[in-house]
């Protein structure tokens, strides 16, 4: 039997677990668990410029590799700070485990010094969340801790963890529980049968069938069985942002991604359809565009780990509860020697997609001539060359973050790291820092914006002190674009506060921190440029690519309207 | 529709803010909400009235079964259920009022259970709308307090929520 106190607890727990790496900032309240990570070599801390970074950070690594990420911060602004990083691994389903530090228990409720209710603060914003009432529930707590966070449908779990809690000189019996059961939660592990048979019957009928898959695709693992079944079945199929690289972009049965900005075909395929498989989405605003108007031929099969996502937005015809991974296996050993009712449908319906596909092939953008300044969409195509489609892509939020979805082409899972939920700015340089650093070997590419760079750019530092090298591509156009375009669309070009007039000279301030810049200006220069960045995996390099400021991004559904409603350049409406 | 929405919870600190929460969060309504702890101290029993379409009700259950808290539910105006609510009220009780007030007191069934010369607290169970019926028998001669508990329910019959 061994003794151990709070903090040695949780150490010594981390390491249990496997958690390689925790992303944190010390305070007052944590100290004893800092100090007990300081005794000890198997879980690497990395130490933030920012909590709100290691959220982020944790977050980036949990979507790439598919594990919990963790963070550690102190109690009242440690915490709060951490907040956002929290809200957005909410919003897009990453499991996630934070332990925050909490003042003394006899001192709670006192507004006692750097004292805030965090499991208050961060109740609508978490799977769910703990408060250690006696040092020796840790290990029980922090082992349900990370199995909330994974299973089910992922989501991040806080743990507040008060400092006597952690005293060194309290010590309890430590027993790392291999397994924990909890009567009141019990993930479903399968679909109905019933209910597949029917999905897969209507399937086989249909004569304009679209897959719709996401995020939740990507969570369990299914891309393999995903692509096998859309494979067999010869149907097209269009991802949510968050659902990009589960099916091959590159396939011809891929039409991209669907929604405000998604792909042309994607949205009009959406409009016509008469089935609509939908798996491990959850029918979100950005996709539906006006509910009322939403595919109105269609009846809809929709699985979904999480009953509350279905029929929440939109009612589905077939609902099925159950993992995306064996929900997809079931659909293809019921589709296994069968045939489609209506090939010839099938065929006028694939027929109708290519037109649509041909009616906005090279007419997406226009390329800049010679002496222009560049387009954002020309860069990411060229990233996309110069990495060959293989790097870890992080986004923050804006235009920039649409181009990189639009321009670069996924053809696996977990490659595009983005925040679709919240659209966190700020997210994409952590989001890559924590990636690189579980990822040393791949590319990794943050493409930001130079609003969004600046939330975040502190961890620098960061990236400096662990020798990150994380490529950033800055798609500056000296403005809150995303912004911008809203305020050219909807409010007579009217530019309130998306112009920033005090950019740095991000070419000094890189500097400053010893690292690599390149100030980027034409076309001649792009390629060069980023062949150079990519050069050795472990030295982060900048670009800074000046953009062209006046470019929109488009397709863009029009408000309140149908899937099919967009427009489709500045001058151009379906 | 009034949905009543019977919760069987984990009895611990945060369950119920989680479920208060999850209302406002998802801007649900919230009638009338009442809990206990059950013959088994570790579980808490959560009544909850709320008003909504189907697919609000809908919604809500799905939502309050994803609390990780919540170990069971049963919306019981999906079957024959029993709903009582208990109510204290004062009312003032003076000159000719009083034996009128008592004689309504024992119209509803209700009780008396504390006196003062110039008042009677009583004592009343029963489904909401018996009680709204009492209040309003009562208003003429003046209320001066209420105290509802909300409603509680239980499903008729051999159904029985449980572990
Ligand atoms: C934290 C946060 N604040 C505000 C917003 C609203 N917002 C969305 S896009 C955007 C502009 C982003 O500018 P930039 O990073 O330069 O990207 P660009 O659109 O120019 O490519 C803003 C302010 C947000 N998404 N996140
Ligand atoms: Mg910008």
């Amino acid at each position: 039997m061994e003794l151990l106190s709070g903090a040695d607890m949780i150490a010594r727990f981390l390491q249990d677990e496997g958690v390689e790496y925790i992303y944190g900032y010390p305070g007052g309240a944590a100290l004893h668990i800092y100090d007990a990570l300081f005794r000890q070599d198997k879980v690497k801390h990395i130490l933030v410029r920012h909590e709100q970074a290691a959220t982020h950070a944790a977050d980036g690594y949990a979507r790439a590799s598919g594990k919990p990420g963790c963070v550690l911060v102190t109690s009242g602004p440690g915490a709060t700070n951490a907040v956002t990083g929290i809200a957005t691994a909410y919003m897009d389903s990453i499991p996630m485990v934070v332990l925050c530090g909490q003042v003394m228990s006899h001192l709670i409720g006192d507004d006692a010094f750097q004292e805030t209710d965090i499991v208050g603060v961060t109740r609508p914003i978490v799977k769910h969340s703990f408060s250690i009432r006696h040092p020796s529930e840790i290990p029980e707590v922090l082992k349900k801790a990370f199995y909330l966070a994974a299973t089910g449908r992922p989501g991040p779990v806080v743990v507040d963890i008060p400092k006597d809690m952690t005293a060194p000189t309290e010590r309890y019996e430590y027993v790392y529980p291999k397994k924990v059961k909890m009567r009141s939660y019990n993930p479903v592990t399968r679909g109905h049968t019933g209910q597949i048979k029917k999905a897969v019957d209507m399937m086989l009928k249909a004569k304009r069938p679209v897959f719709y898959t996401g995020g939740g695709v990507v969570l369990d693992k299914a891309s393999e069985g995903l692509t096998d079944l859309v494979k067999q079945l010869g149907f097209p199929i269009t991802t949510t942002l968050m659902g990009i690289g589960s099916y091959p972009q590159s396939d011809r049965q891929c039409l991209g991604w669907l929604g405000m900005h998604g792909s042309y075909e994607s949205n009009m395929a959406m409009h016509h359809a008469d089935l609509i498989i939908a798996i491990g989405a959850r029918f979100d605003d950005r996709v539906t565009n006006n509910t009322s108007k939403f595919c109105p031929t269609a009846k809809i099969v929709h699985v979904d780990v999480d009953p509350s996502s279905i029929s929440k937005t939109v009612r589905a015809d077939v609902p099925i509860v159950g993992p995306a991974s064996s929900v997809i296996n079931e659909m293809i050993s019921l589709v296994q020697g069968r045939e489609v009712a209506h090939p010839e449908a099938l065929t006028d319906w694939w027929q109708k997609i290519d037109d649509w596909r041909a009616e906005r092939e090279g007419k997406l953008y226009e390329p800049s001539s010679p002496g222009e300044a560049l387009k954002p969409q020309e860069v990411i195509e060229a990233l996309c060359r110069v990495t060959r489609g293989e790097a870890y892509v992080t986004t923050d939020v804006g235009q920039h973050q649409m181009f990189a979805a639009q321009y670069y082409k996924f053809d696996k899972p977990n490659r595009l790291i983005t925040s679709g939920g919240l659209g966190t700015m700020g997210f994409g340089f952590p989001a890559a820092m924590g990636i690189k650093q579980n990822f040393p070997d791949d590319d990794v590419v943050c493409v930001t914006g130079e609003g969004s760079f600046q939330m975040m750019m502190q961890e620098l530092s960061t990236c400096k002190q662990y020798g990150v090298g994380v490529k950033i591509v800055n798609l500056n156009n000296a403005s809150l674009g995303m912004v911008r375009q809203w305020q050219d669309l909807n409010y007579k070009s009217r530019h309130a506060h998306s112009y920033m007039e005090s950019l740095p000279d991000f070419h000094m301030l890189i500097e400053a921190y010893g690292f690599t810049a390149i100030t980027v200006t034409t076309l001649e220069e792009l390629e060069p440029a980023l062949e150079r960045a990519f050069a050795d995996k472990h030295e982060l390099v900048f670009l800074d690519v000046k953009v062209d400021p006046f470019e929109h991004v488009y397709p863009m559904q029009v408000p309140l309207g149908a899937m099919r409603d967009m427009l489709l350049s500045k001058t151009e409406r379906t | 529709m009034r949905h009543i929405i019977s919760i069987l919870m984990e009895n611990e600190p945060g369950a119920l803010s989680r479920v208060v929460g999850l209302f406002s969060q998802r801007n649900f309504n919230i009638e009338t909400l009442n809990v206990a702890p059950t013959e088994d101290p570790s579980l808490s029993r959560l009544t909850v009235t709320t008003v909504g379409d189907d697919r609000v009700i809908e919604q809500i259950t799905k939502h309050l079964n994803k609390l990780i808290d919540v170990v069971k539910l049963v919306d019981l105006t999906e079957g024959n259920h029993i709903e009582r609510e208990l109510m204290l009220v004062k009312v003032k009780a003076l000159g000719a009022a009083r034996d009128e007030v008592k004689r309504t007191v024992d119209i509803f069934r209700a009780q008396v259970v504390d006196v003062t010369p110039s008042l009677y607290t009583v004592q009343i169970t029963g489904d909401a709308a018996k009680l709204d019926a009492f209040l309003q028998a009562m208003a003429p001669v003046g209320i001066l307090e209420v105290a509802r508990t909300g409603v509680s329910g239980i499903a008729r019959g051999d159904k029985v929520l449980s572990l």
